[in-house]
């Protein structure tokens, strides 16, 4: 018999593989938490072969059910990227598409009991495991990472060097104020990728944290709070992953338009 | 006795500390939902015509504001179920004085 607070412990350990000596233990900066990785590339492997079959599959007849699915996602997207984003870009609208259904796909995974998944897997030795990549601060942040790269990249490709200089230092207040206006420029800048992983990463935490006290509840009760807290985390993985996609959509698009 | 003592004084503040986070997160979000229902619906009662847009836009504020009311609560369960990190730091410079 273990305590409640050791059975919360126990599940917010990673599966992690420590790069110093390559075995299965905590090694500080260079450790790899294997269960995030190996989900995230199941799931997105299965995602984007799904997608692409269908895509290669589809037909201007009568289409199939799953054709059907999958052009209702991706008109939905489209049309929320025509809504901000007016120029042409070719990376856009695939960025946005990938992000919202990984990210989706994954938060999903919050919903399948907490314990199915280490349990099965501990008979095989593993030991460990959490289910939710997205509830790893270090997935929220690769993700925001990278969208934070397009934005510098495209901030210097679309204006230039003299024109993001430009706008970098003129603005908000006039020119002989640029060193502030250069802070400013830069909290605002470094807030993005910040504000976007944390804000995934708190949700899912938060959602995870309850399911896992829900399941520290006696056996009786347990379906009446984790049915109802399930059907209310439906909504709020939808809504993290619907964000994730308008936020890098509006800093991409905030990028290549000239904002003052 | 002492060491009793330190653990009851640090557990008391944790449990201070845990219910303002959630309770600050809690009035947090109740205010801003409040407001950003209250408005939504009076933008729909005036024009009925953009209620789908502004859902969409609604529930896109909705996440925004949750998210950080979801970290202060996750905080604060942490703190009162988990694992105490601060209690730690007591029992080993307890540890170390004994031996």
């Amino acid at each position: 018999m273990i305590t409640q607070s050791e059975y919360i412990q126990e599940h917010l350990v990673h599966y992690q593989l420590n790069l110093h000596t390559l075995k299965i233990g905590n090694g500080g900066f260079w450790t790899l938490n294997l269960d995030t990785l190996a989900l995230t590339i199941i799931i997105g492997v299965l995602f984007l072969s799904l997608f692409y079959y269908v895509a290669k599959h589809a037909t201007s007849g009568k289409p199939s059910n799953l054709q059907n699915f999958v052009e209702m996602i991706f008109e939905f997207v489209q049309n929320t990227v025509k809504e901000i984003y007016h120029g042409a870009s070719p990376l856009i609208a695939p960025l946005a598409l990938t992000i919202f259904v990984w990210v989706f796909l994954l938060n999903t995974l919050d919903l399948i009991p907490v314990d199915l998944f280490p349990k099965l897997l501990s008979f095989v030795g593993i030991n460990d495991f959490r289910a939710v990549p997205t509830d790893d601060p270090n997935l929220t942040f690769a993700m925001s990472l990278s969208v934070f790269v397009l934005i510098i990249f495209y901030n210097f490709k679309v204006k230039g060097v003299w024109g993001l200089g430009k706008e970098a230092f003129g603005a908000p207040f006039s020119f002989w104020l640029f060193p502030l206006n250069f802070i400013f420029r830069l909290i605002e800048e470094l807030v993005k990728p910040l504000s976007l992983s944390l804000r995934l990463f708190g949700n899912m935490f938060a959602g995870e944290l309850i399911f896992i006290l829900i399941a520290l509840l006696p056996w009786w009760i347990q379906w009446t709070v984790g049915g109802v807290w399930s059907i209310f985390h439906i909504l709020v993985i939808s809504i993290q992953a619907f964000i994730f996609m308008m936020l890098t959509i509006i800093y991409l698009s905030m990028a290549h338009e000239s904002s003052h | 006795m002492e060491l009793a003592k330190l653990i009851a004084e640090l557990q008391s503040m944790t449990v201070i500390a845990a219910a303002l986070l959630i309770v600050l997160a809690a009035i947090g979000t109740a205010i801003g939902f409040g407001l950003l229902g209250g408005k939504f619906l009076e933008s729909v009662a005036r024009q009925p015509e953009l209620s789908p847009l502004l859902m969409v836009r609604m529930f896109l504020m909705a996440g925004l504001i949750d998210a950080f009311a979801a970290i202060s609560v996750a905080t604060g369960l942490l703190l009162l179920f988990g694992k105490n990190p601060l209690l730690g730091e007591i029992i080993n410079a307890a540890a170390q004085k004994v031996s």
